[in-house]
């Protein structure tokens, strides 16, 4: 295996046209243990962190852009975008401990392809965008579209994120993101549940409710979006709510959570995470 | 195979080694180095044994490849004390004891370093979910804690001391 560092987006998109079998890493909290084990044999590994624009956090022109392979504590570390978009900052903020938050990045979090990683739904109920590069130039794609399954993404082999894109919200918008595991801390999500609400008052104006670890990607729950907007958070909408992410489960049934586990919990953490971003929304969070 | 020579600095000497690209900052600090202070638990960076500091950052030196610290600056264990004189940290584990077997004690010491050097008067909870990262089979974690409160409040004591 050899190691190179390009320092520029093309310069790192030539490493990876010229080397079948290399790989694009950031932290590596996830590669590093794949290759201990001998399950990945990458040729080439291309370290993206020598490249400043992967590695920044600004915000300009009524977005954030987020370098793909910035640490975690980057971005929770910051209070300018923690205060406008706790949920995916919060998220961002539950992967490993304090040293694997100071390695891991956004990019790496999504394309590891778990459908576990915590930073993943809050982007995906934001609308977050990811800016992929390759040899045939940059393109950018809504998040929802980057895992296509449980390790699997729609980018090319020559291809990576450089960064991603987040709108500023609307006025009186809030998220949050809520997980369940066995322990406090330190371990992979049971179920997480994003959800992002604009309140015009007391009603919901609009919604977006994302589940991790029910399916075999972080999934949209329309029905349970359909059942919040117009409505003042009031118990029947709540359980409407819970139903709703209950029915688009399809999670996997092992140790750390059963089926039916997986299930209910679902259904409980995306009403307890509407009743948090409602708040958020209303208190100008 | 052939190697790469990294330069780095190591406990604030400019330092410069041979590697393999595959070898970890784990296993460039122990062999190349002989810097066996940090220890490796797990090596998939659940344990935090082998933690240091990377440019001030906590890290996890098993995940670290060694050619990525190129021109970075690397705190061990080793590079905690005073000279002869051990920081505050090393000094309570030992009047505490604060460990039994002592393999995950380098990666507690470095982490709780950065720790308070982010926050000097930590509650129990933060010093607990702050060295969440760093796993101990045989303390049970209160001795640790203890031994972080009583480092705190010496630290914090000879900062006033000094202003």
């Amino acid at each position: 295996m050899h190691y190179v560092a390009p320092t520029t987006v093309g310069e790192a998109c030539s490493l990876l046209a010229d080397n079948p079998g290399s790989r694009v890493f950031a932290g590596a909290t996830d590669l590093v243990p794949q290759m201990r084990t001998g399950r990945l044999e990458p040729s080439v590994m291309v370290d993206l962190k020598r490249i400043d624009r992967l590695m920044s956090v600004s915000h300009a022109d009524g977005r954030w852009t987020i370098g793909a392979a910035t640490p975690a504590s980057d971005l929770t570390h910051n209070a300018a975008f923690t205060a406008m978009h706790p949920g995916i900052s919060e998220g961002a903020g539950l992967i490993g401990s304090d040293q694997i938050q100071n390695r891991s990045s956004l990019g790496g979090n999504l394309c590891n392809g778990s459908p576990a990683a915590d930073s993943v739904p809050g982007m995906i109920a934001a609308g977050a965008r990811a800016v992929i590069a390759g040899a045939g130039g940059e393109r950018t794609i809504p998040v929802a579209d980057v895992v296509t399954g449980p390790g699997q993404t729609s980018l090319a082999a020559d291809e990576f994120i450089v960064e991603f894109e987040i709108d500023d919200p609307a006025a009186n918008t809030g998220d949050a993101y809520l997980r369940m595991i066995p322990r406090t801390e330190m371990d992979i999500a049971v179920v997480g549940a994003a959800v992002r609400l604009t309140m015009d008052g007391d009603t919901v104006s609009a919604a977006g409710v994302v589940l991790g670890a029910v399916a075999p990607t972080a999934v949209r729950v329309p029905a349970a979006e359909a059942a919040l907007v117009g409505s003042s958070l009031d118990d029947d909408t709540l359980a409407a709510v819970a139903a709703a992410a209950s029915a688009a489960c399809n999670p996997i049934d092992d140790k750390r959570g059963t089926i039916e586990y997986r299930t209910q919990v679902a259904g409980v953490l995306a009403k307890r995470a509407a009743v948090i971003a409602a708040e958020r929304a209303q208190n100008g969070a | 195979m052939s190697r790469t020579h990294i330069n780095c600095i190591v406990n604030g000497e400019p330092t410069d080694f041979l590697a393999a690209d595959a070898t970890s900052l784990l296993d460039a600090l122990r062999d190349e180095l002989g810097l066996i202070g940090t220890k490796e638990g797990c090596g998939t960076g659940d344990c935090g044994s082998c933690s240091v500091l990377v440019d001030g950052k906590l890290n996890c030196s098993c995940l670290i490849l060694a050619p990525e610290v190129e021109g970075r600056e690397i705190i061990t264990v080793e590079g905690i004390a005073d000279g002869d004189q051990l920081h505050p940290l090393q000094q309570t584990f030992l009047e505490g004891a604060a460990l039994q077997c002592g393999i995950c004690t380098p990666g507690f010491l470095v982490a709780a370093k950065a720790l308070l050097d982010a926050n000097p008067d930590p509650t129990e909870t933060e010093i607990r979910y702050g060295l969440a990262g760093n796993l101990c089979r045989c303390t049970g974690y209160d001795k640790i804690v203890r031994a972080v409160q009583e480092a705190a409040v010496q630290l914090n004591s000879t900062s006033k001391q000094g202003v």
